[in-house]
């Protein structure tokens, strides 16, 4: 009889990595083990729409009822300890031992703890449902917040924040906030959106120190400002989840190094989603590692095509969004790749700026504007990136030109 | 059977686009296929309750603008994560240069 498949780690990864198995028709058994109480869910609203909800729900990624239907068996709960490669099995923290024939690693990545002394139960971070609800008990007019880290989960949660009456803070070591992936340009509406909402936002100064008596937290900055609040919430980034695959000897770069195919240097086990570093071909094969929802679910899904022996490469464009206020930033590509930047106004405040590499090829293209504004661009934009298109300036600054026409050039 | 409600002038939609239309305090989105038939939906995708007509529309599928998912808005049928429930689809015809849509 089969092992089967077993995938650990039941966040967007894997929840769509179990679904894909058996929409590809595989029958055997499918495990998913997770850590958390829940059913797979989505993170992107913890910092959005469920934040400022009176009672935050999950949104399942597949409910129980739809686990069971499909047969696919989740342990909750339960942490995978180790893996004894040469057995093919995985030891989890309740002692149990699950047989696998592939292995799926999809452990995701967890929030980059801020290095000093004095954090105490006033200090807290955000990655899980658990971290929400413990975030939104405080997020009440009156309440004083401070967000340490001007990235995307710590400005959404200061808009959120704001919202429902807090005052915010936001503390940020280097010169501007979205330093890593963000044009200047976005950065700078977003920052003004910040401040017409009321935010306080502290460039270029980094923490001297914490004290945090677990009714208050007094934060001092290295230029001497001192911040006092009820709450400090640390977004400073994430690392990946590699400790169970270092143990078992597999390959670590910045994250589970996997090829192509997702596939670690051990043929029957792969890594996906947040937790691994892989070659990404519109690049020319530079090893990244991703940390964003639509890349969970794609390589869920290729993972899942590659565990039954697709043996299909990876192909996708890395694309981000975040909403803060009734603005909304997508990113297609990696910002970094390009060389010069052409900008394209869509009308009501909203852009997109294009960044194309030295020889003229689109790379990536980022834009902001309300609601939807920029949607549709960004993905006419995403697929000019992956045909590795050098569509001529000119056209891509003029809003008389379509861009669905440069993609049929 | 309710009656058909005039969504606007046949050439208000591209081809292979899409168009808003609220009627009734109800939100739907009406297309012009690449041959030029024309289909209506919804107008709300059924993951975040987002107007689709901000979307991207590429041969027979609608491409919801926040987070990508996509619908055959011919059938209405969900074709992939993270959307799994389907869209309704309403009868729609063109008469003297108008698009009818009838909303049931
Ligand atoms: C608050 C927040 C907002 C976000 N907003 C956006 C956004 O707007 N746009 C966007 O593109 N992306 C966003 N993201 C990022 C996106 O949610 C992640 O990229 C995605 O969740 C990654 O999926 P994953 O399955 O790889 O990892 P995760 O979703 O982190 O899932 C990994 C799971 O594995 C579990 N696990 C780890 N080790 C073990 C073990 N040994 N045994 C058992 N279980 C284990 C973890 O506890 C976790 O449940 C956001 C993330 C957060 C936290
Ligand atoms: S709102 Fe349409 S895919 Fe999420």
């Amino acid at each position: 009889m089969a092992r089967g498949m077993v995938i650990v780690g039941a966040g967007e990864c894997g929840g769509r990595a179990a679904l894909a198995l058996r929409d590809l028709g595989y029958e055997g058994p499918v495990t998913l083990v997770g850590d958390e109480p829940h059913p797979p869910y989505e993170r992107p609203p913890l910092s959005k729409d469920a934040m400022v909800s009176d009672a935050p729900e999950i949104r399942a990624i597949a409910s129980d009822e739809v686990l069971a239907e499909k047969s696919i068996r989740h342990i909750h709960s339960v942490q995978a300890v180790a893996i004894d490669r040469e057995a093919h099995k995985v030891r989890l923290s309740d002692g149990s031992v699950l047989p696998y024939d592939k292995l799926l690693l999809a452990t995701g990545s967890t929030p980059r703890k801020l290095p000093m002394p004095g954090l105490g139960r006033r200090c807290v971070y955000l990655r899980t449902f658990a971290d929400a609800l413990a975030i939104r008990a405080h997020l009440r007019a009156g309440r004083r917040v401070a967000i340490v880290g001007g990235g995307f989960i710590g400005l959404e949660l200061a808009a959120a924040a704001r919202k429902l009456g807090a005052a915010v803070t936001v503390i940020e070591a280097q010169p501007r906030i979205l330093m890593r992936g963000v044009p200047a340009e976005i950065a700078e509406i977003i920052h003004d959106a910040h401040v017409a909402e009321g935010v306080d936002i502290l460039c270029c100064d980094g923490i001297a120190s914490i004290a945090d008596d677990g009714n208050e937290v007094r934060v001092t900055l290295a230029g001497g400002r001192e911040i006092v609040a009820d709450l400090a919430i640390i977004g400073i980034g994430a690392v990946p989840v590699t400790g169970l695959a270092a143990e078992a000897g597999l390959v670590i770069d910045n994250g589970i190094a996997v090829d192509a195919e997702l596939r670690t240097g051990d043929p029957d086990i792969f890594a996906a989603g947040d937790c691994c570093s892989f070659p990404l071909a519109v690049y020319g094969g530079r090893r990244v590692r991703l940390e964003a929802w639509r890349n969970a679910q794609e390589q869920g899904a290729l993972a899942a095509r590659n565990m039954l022996g697709a043996g299909e490469a990876h192909a996708a464009v890395p694309w981000f969004w975040s909403d803060q206020y009734g603005l909304s930033l997508q990113i297609a590509g990696l910002a970094d790749e390009g060389r010069s930047i052409v900008r394209r106004d869509l009308g009501d405040g909203a852009f997109i700026l294009f960044h194309l590499a030295e020889d003229g090829r689109l790379v990536a293209a980022s834009g902001i504007g309300p609601g939807n504004a920029v949607a549709r661009d960004i993905r006419l934009a995403e697929m000019l990136i992956a045909k590795r298109a050098q569509p001529a300036p000119e056209a891509l600054g003029s809003q008389a030109i379509k861009l669905k026409s440069l993609l049929a050039a | 059977m309710s009656d058909w409600v005039a969504a606007c002038a046949a050439g208000d939609i591209d081809e292979e686009d899409v168009m808003r239309f609220d009627h009734g305090g109800r939100t739907f989105a009406i297309y012009r296929s690449p041959d030029d038939e024309y289909f209506a939906t919804d107008g709300l995708c059924t993951h975040e309750k987002v107007h689709l007509a901000d979307g991207l529309v590429m041969d027979d599928i609608i491409e919801c603008p926040k987070h990508n998912g996509r619908f055959n808005y011919k059938t209405g049928d969900a074709r992939g994560a993270p959307v799994c429930v389907n869209l309704r689809t309403y009868p729609v015809k063109v008469d003297a240069g108008k698009v009818l849509v009838q909303i049931g």
